[in-house]
């Protein structure tokens, strides 16, 4: 009557090559850990005849708190050493780009608060730039001024944070974190009272900003570009001269110029590998050109450079919030053609990109001329800095492994969107 | 000389420390549910029903027209038109559900409705027991006042109260062109200097 149902093959327990015996035979393991020039060789693990069999595969996460969220490392290690490493993520996957394609253009900028959790203003930026390349809308010069603040502020707080969790990878255990979320809470504070949630604003609208700004606001922003230099200078003496921070950062985790480049990572990573690329300078989108300001580079490469271009990008994003402040102009903050419902661009295409605090945050969007986007994608800089792990930690100690995922700067969200 | 960063850092700490007796902002927690902070005027958390007047039913402002409920980004609101015997739609709601554990607090349903009908509460104590039937918040319980409204957002109700007023004005006097009173303008919310 049917078939007799063919008994499925077993299937092993691990992928061919995972197994004990064959780890040995399995993995090629290179000569020189890493081909980048000015790689450690005292660092080189070196594998002793008779003890090839000795690999053990780790897989640090999904659930473990120093990889910032769900995020798994398939290492292979021989002792402490890493000799390989396998990058594994999609745990916290939920269809953005599709649910974009589903809804209208308008029911989608929520949505884009939840990319990169912590600077909810310049994903919303970077998706309102790249519909407005579509429908040709106008941005007035006042929402200009309040997208630069909203965005530099974004800036420090992510920075902010991100300093704060990378000596917390180290294991410096709460103090440098509660100053940095101390800093960061007067930062969210700003941005409830404007928008009225403290992370996902949904601010941004096509064409110009959704709310006028609250009275005192500016003035508060003032009280607090002044006072953050003094948070800035304690963190410098806090911890950029701390032996313990410069012997578990310097020499590690070396990315070079050109493997930078050939792997598309951008944003604070690029330019800590001395590439000088920041796309506030390159591509001037809003009113960029307008501020004065310098791009801070590195030389070697490392985590601790990855960390210094942070601190100093935070005060070049000072100077940034002193000029716009000065400037900031009256007038209308949306587009008057801008259409809230029934919103309906012309077929076409538009990429619209930004620097974000991460790198370069780019979304493409293809209209057909109906209420939602035919096709919708977004270029996360988390996610494709994250993509050259392997090749910064090679080599390297389990521990070490930690701080250069740190220093990569990656939000889950925005990785698996 | 090995270690003198680390004791300047040692000497941050202890400044910090030291400061935190003195200087509120180095001292920024406090102790919640003992003391609480000032909600922002702008603070948001779930949508509510706004009605004028003192009956919840008759005063709501909501004409059901489905507005919010076709562009709700999560789809969270649910909305069936209030009948008459005949089947004739009244311009009321029959249900209006909102299910507090999908809604993502975008205020894009605040937006959209032209009625001004729903707008944002601040109340963020919703913990609850039970996940399903206690998250599902229905009419009787969004439905709040005017007052209400004035009360959590001041200058955004004073900005809606006044232009509803002029509709009102402008209605009326479309409706008799013999008592027209022009509309007293809406005090418009200033540009805030810069």
């Amino acid at each position: 009557m049917s078939e007799q149902l063919q008994e499925p093959d077993l299937v092993p327990p691990h992928p061919p090559g995972w197994t004990e015996e064959k780890v040995a035979d399995g993995f090629s393991v290179p000569a020189t850990p890493s081909e980048q020039p000015g790689f450690q060789i005292s660092q080189r693990a070196e594998v002793r005849p008779g003890l090839e069999g000795e690999y053990l595969e780790v897989a640090i996460g999904p659930h473990h708190p120093s990889t910032h969220g769900v995020f798994r490392m398939d290492a292979v290690l021989d002792g402490e050493r890493v000799m390989k490493l396998k990058p594994v993520f999609g745990y916290l996957h939920r269809n953005h780009e599709k649910i974009a394609e589903m809804t209208t253009y308008l029911g989608s900028m929520p949505y884009t608060d939840r990319l990169d959790y912590f600077c909810s203003l310049t994903n919303n930026w970077a998706y309102a730039l790249t519909v407005e390349k579509l429908a040709g809308l106008q941005v007035p010069e006042r929402a200009e001024y309040i997208r630069v603040i909203t965005a530099e502020l974004t800036r420090l707080l992510n920075h902010v944070c991100l300093i704060g969790f990378l000596t917390h990878d180290m294991g410096a255990l709460g103090t440098p974190l509660m100053y940095a979320f101390r800093e960061r809470e007067k930062i969210l504070d700003l941005f409830e009272s404007l928008t009225g949630a403290r992370m996902m604003c949904n601010y941004m609208r096509f064409g110009g900003c959704r709310v006028e700004l609250p009275s005192g606001w500016l003035e508060a922003v003032r009280l607090l570009v002044d006072g953050f230099p003094r948070f800035l200078d304690e963190f410098d003496n806090l911890l950029s001269t701390n032996e313990i921070i410069l012997a578990r950062t310097q020499g590690v985790g070396i990315l070079s110029a050109a493997k930078a480049i050939n792997s598309s990572v951008t944003g604070p990573m690029l330019r800590a590998s001395g590439v000088n690329y920041d796309i506030r300078k390159v591509d001037h989108y809003g009113i960029y050109d307008r501020f004065s300001f310098r791009v801070p580079l590195g030389d070697h490469g490392d985590v601790y450079d990855r960390y210094m271009i942070r601190v100093l990008e935070m005060r070049e994003s000072l100077e940034i919030l002193k000029q716009a402040l000065r400037d900031i102009p009256g007038g209308p903050i949306i587009d008057p053609k801008a259409k809230l419902r029934n919103f309906k661009p012309k077929v076409g295409e538009a990429y619209g990109r930004i620097e974000s605090p991460k790198g370069e945050l780019g979304f493409y969007i293809i209209s057909d001329g109906s209420a939602n986007p035919y096709r919708y994608r977004v270029r996360p800089p988390s996610m494709i800095n994250l993509t050259i792990l392997e090749d910064m930690c090679l080599g390297h100690t389990v521990a070490d492994t930690v701080v250069i995922l740190g220093a990569v700067d990656i939000v889950m969200g925005e990785v698996d969107r | 000389m090995l270690g003198t960063g680390m004791i300047k850092g040692m000497v941050e700490t202890a400044r910090n420390f030291a400061g935190s007796y003195f200087e509120p902002e180095r001292m920024p927690t406090i102790e919640y549910p003992d003391e609480r902070q000032k909600l922002p005027e702008n603070s948001r958390s779930f949508p509510f029903l706004v009605f004028d007047g003192e009956d919840p039913e008759k005063g709501l402002r909501c004409v059901a027209c489905k507005i919010c409920e076709k562009e709700c980004p999560p789809q969270c609101i649910y909305i069936i038109l209030e009948r008459d015997e005949k089947g004739k739609a009244q311009k009321h709601p029959r249900t209006f559900d909102i299910d507090v554990s999908v809604c993502m607090s975008c205020q894009i349903c605040v937006e959209v409705c032209p009625f001004d009908a729903i707008k944002m509460d601040t109340s963020f104590e919703l913990s609850t027991d039970d996940r399903f039937e206690g998250l599902l918040i229905h009419k009787s319980s969004l439905a709040k006042s005017n007052d209400y409204y004035r009360g959590i957002h001041p200058t955004e109700a004073e900005e809606v109260d006044a232009r509803l007023a002029a509709e009102k004005a402008k209605a009326e006097a479309k409706a008799k062109p013999v008592a027209a009173k022009p509309a007293t303008p809406a005090p418009a919310a200033k540009p805030v200097p810069a």
